[in-house]
């Protein structure tokens, strides 16, 4: 079943691809938007969290930027080649780029941000730089990466929100954290950071010197800081905003909001992250150990129900670990489909004795709530003995990290490539304490190790396919988390504001080739 | 000086309860599950032991209880109170950019509350058993009973959605660039909701109050003699009668006027007012414990503050208060 929303959408989507006789766009005007929550600096590269992320995202760039189909293309670096063996990967940069402080962008800068501040700094990606040897600028406009071995999504870590470039000049031997210029931020990005009146707005204006012809065509972006959802419902009703991103408004409100006249609304802009919704469940004691239990949890949700009731009819149904937008996904797996009765077979079979089960929700507003219950519904139709225990986001970071639950909400992004976003969760190497993200559920299995290891490293893609096509079928079995939806967030938006989702991580870099039909 | 020695003798007595609820304060906070660096990692979606470890180390974090103690306290002493773990900035630096933004808004809301708040009682107690006194009477019910939230959305709701008079919230039009008068004007008008939402349920309780008091002040002889001597009713009322009611207002003014830096939680979140008390809900949920600590601190600070002023205004509202008695 389609929502009215999700069918607009798909109308707007197929509209879309056939409209694409250009009209000229217009310079001019600031958008007006919101920010949910305020973001805890602006410096990405030291600060990744989705806020961060969708307003510097505007501020700085990567070496290079993705299609909604998560192809690469150029943007500070104007193209790439390999070498046979997968090994050498050399960046032609663009040249006339400029800092916004008016210093040139260059090799140097590659060099330091990957080498030093983000081996410092971030985490995220340290986790590609551990398969780099070394990288070395070549000329002013040329920057050599030489990997321990092939790594197979090096070609997508260049997304700006991973693989930021930032200034050599401003951070060379200072303390990184502590450096004054951290209060405003300088990129490279087609938009300067100006204004920043914490708790009311983020202020960005158009970069002039901007090294692509003509863009970006907005005078400007004022990031509006409100914190209750409904005074944002509120600021888009009354005409003050133009665009509300991803998580500004609660989804009850968002049919509401959708209705009303000069409203567009699309699901893009997320395919490099796509966020995917899980169910973490102990493998380490509980029923939940067991693996027919984790099986008859899948057959007992009822997870087209979530998605068109509390959704809004966004997003897609899981068929295994591997979402939709992941590559290598093996289609060939039989689905989870909503089977009360097979749950209630598995749990008979596996003698469960009503033993108590308890369900941390996600504490990120009222839909997680909601689905909890219905999911806790779902299950005590079948026999399981589920309550449900209530958390703030503090409490719920430190049960997960200490392991003291037995069945949990989260969603986690993909990156683009399992190796990045997917086998973080199955890998027994990443079970450790003390964090959310790793492999919480304490899933443990040599073969989906070393299947996941290899095609990390596997060259060329044939060679991961296969690899990659085997680790789902165990994953499909053995059912090590729940898997229940891959979310749609929906970027709501006056329809004479144009061009706004342009690539796979478009809600962050979005700007860039918006202009105002006005 | 009398004054002198009274105000000495509590400044004094205050900086040891000040010290008190640091210490206090300190203790609660190590009681409350999460751990800060945990809270921060998750917020940035991926994390690795090293992440975790530097941010331990850069808080002090990874110290034993009593040296983080000790260096907290040791820091207040010369007002360094530490950084805020999530915006990377000195914890004095944030509460003083929110500082005069709530001030503002709950100094209005208490001038609002209490002048409002005595006219409306001292009207109803003279319109005893009249209907216009049942109604003031009847409305302070209303607006101390509903619950703050609720009245703030549908002053919203009415006031900026269906009526568009009013701004719906924030402090300033964003991007008008009004400066000098036309500033002042702009935040008066953004003002406006906030500070009544806010005035509307101390305001119900001042009525009541200076109602109740003025009524029993009324039965008193003295005010039989005034009216023996023939003055006018409003000089008895004014003079005789409300001055002597005044001072259970004082009190409950006092402890209003203590509860201003911190107070608002509610109406500054529904408003997006740039205020303390949305950045202590914040620091909660984000477990930013020295931003927390230091609000605390001056929140603390404030109420003692508000209650010696209360003291010298007793003095003032009544002579026959004496220290000592």
């Amino acid at each position: 079943m389609k929502t009215p929303l999700a069918a607009a959408i798909a109308a707007a989507a197929m509209f879309g691809t056939t409209a694409v006789i250009a009209e000229e766009p217009k310079s001019g005007g600031t958008i007006d938007t919101i920010i949910q929550p305020e973001p805890p600096g602006l410096v990405l590269g030291m600060i990744q969290n989705a806020p961060t992320r969708t307003v510097a995202g505007n501020i700085y760039e990567g070496l290079l930027r993705y299609t909604t189909e998560l192809e690469p293309q150029p943007q500070l670096a104007e193209s790439w080649d390999v070498s046979d063996d997968g090994r050498t990967w050399t960046f032609h940069l663009r040249e006339g780029v400029t800092w916004h402080d008016g210093e040139p962008f260059t090799a140097e800068d590659v060099v330091f941000s990957a080498d030093v501040f983000h081996r410092e700094l971030n985490p995220s990606a340290r986790a590609v730089l551990q398969h780099i040897e070394s990288i070395e600028a070549v000329d002013e406009h040329t920057v050599e990466f030489t990997l321990s071995e092939p790594f197979g999504p090096f070609l997508i870590s260049f997304e700006a929100g991973t693989f930021t470039m930032v200034p050599k000049h401003i951070y060379e031997g200072t303390d990184f954290r502590d450096n004054e210029a951290n209060n405003h931020p300088i990129g490279t990005g087609p938009f300067k950071f100006d204004n920043w009146d914490r708790g009311t707005v983020i202020q960005l204006v158009k970069n002039e010197d901007y090294y692509e012809e003509g863009l970006p065509y907005l005078d400007g972006i004022n990031w509006h800081i409100i914190p209750d959802g409904a005074s944002r419902a509120v600021a888009y009703e009354n005409g003050t905003m133009d665009v509300l991103p991803y998580g500004t408004v609660e989804n009850f409100d968002i049919p509401r909001l959708t209705e009303m006249d000069n409203t567009c609304v699309t699901e893009a802009g997320h395919e490099y992250f796509s966020p995917f919704a899980m169910l973490w469940m102990n493998n380490r004691e509980g029923p939940t150990a067991d693996k027919r239990f984790r099986q008859a949890v899948m057959y007992a949700m009822d997870r087209e129900f979530a998605r068109d009731v509390l959704w809004n009819g966004l997003g897609n149904v899981p068929l295994s670990a591997f979402g939709s937008n992941a590559r290598f996904q093996n289609d060939d797996l039989e689905p989870y489909d909503h089977d009360p009765e097979r749950a209630r077979e598995l749990l008979d079979e596996m003698g469960y004795d009503d033993e108590e089960v308890r369900l941390l929700p996600l504490p990120y507003g009222e839909t997680w709530t909601r689905w909890a219950e219905a999911v806790q519904q779902n299950l005590r139709e079948v026999g399981i003995n589920v309550t449900t225990e209530a958390t703030d986001v503090g409490g719920w970071n430190q049960r997960l990290g200490d392991w003291d639950y037995d069945m949990a909400f989260t969603y986690l992004y993909q990156y683009g490539d399992p190796a990045l976003g997917i086998s973080r969760t199955y890998l027994s190497s990443n079970i450790e304490r003390g964090s959310p993200w790793n492999n919480v559920e304490g899933y443990e299995n040599e073969r989906v190790d070393e299947l996941f290891n290899e095609a990390a490293t596997a060259f060329p893609d044939e060679e991961r396919e296969a690899l990659y096509r085997e680790v789902q079928e165990i994953l499909h079995e053995d059912v090590p988390v729940g898997w229940l939806l891959e979310l749609g967030f929906p970027t709501i938006y006056r329809c004479d504001v144009k061009d706004l989702v342009t690539s796979g991580v478009g809600v962050n870099d979005g700007f860039k080739d918006a202009w105002l039909d006005r | 000086m009398l004054y002198a020695r009274l105000i000495t003798m509590r400044l004094f007595k205050a900086v040891i309860v000040l010290f008190m609820i640091v210490i206090f304060n300190f203790c609660l906070i190590q009681l409350a599950p999460g751990d800060p660096a945990a809270i921060l990692a998750g917020e940035a979606g991926a994390t690795d032991e090293e992440f975790l470890r530097q941010l331990r180390e850069r808080f002090g974090l990874d110290q034993p209880v009593y040296v983080q103690l000790w260096r907290y306290i040791s820091g207040i002493a010369t007002l360094d109170f530490g950084y805020s773990y999530r915006q990377q900035v000195p914890v004095l630096d944030l509460i003083m950019a929110r500082m005069p933004a709530t001030l503002l808004l709950t100094g209005t809301a208490f001038v609002l509350s209490l002048a409002l708040g005595i006219v409306a009682g001292a009207m109803a107690a003279a319109r005893v058993k009249k209907p216009s006194g049942s109604l003031i009477m009847a409305l302070a019910l209303v607006f101390y009973a509903t619950p703050l939230f609720w009245v703030a959305l549908m002053a919203v709701v009415l006031f900026s959605v269906t009526l568009g008079w009013l701004p719906a919230y924030g402090m300033y039009t964003v991007g008008a660039g009004h400066t000098g008068l036309a500033l002042a004007l702009d935040v008066g008008k953004h003002l406006v909701l906030p500070a009544t939402t806010l005035a509307l349920f101390f305001m119900a309780i001042y009525t009541r109050m200076t109602r109740a008091s003025m009524l029993e002040a009324s039965q008193q002889d003295y005010v039989k003699t005034a009216r023996a001597k023939g003055l006018a009713p409003r000089v008895i009322q004014r003079r005789h009668i409300l001055r002597n009611a005044l001072l259970p207002i004082i009190t409950l003014a006092g402890l209003q006027a203590g509860q201003m830096v911190g107070g608002a939680i509610l109406t500054e979140t529904v408003f997006a007012w740039p205020g303390i008390g949305r950045l202590m809900y914040e620091a909660l949920q984000q477990r930013d414990y020295n931003l927390l600590l230091g609000i605390f601190f001056f929140s603390a600070a404030l109420v003692i503050v508000f209650n010696i002023i209360t003291d010298l205004v007793y003095r003032l509202a009544d002579p026959r208060i004496k220290e000592g008695s």
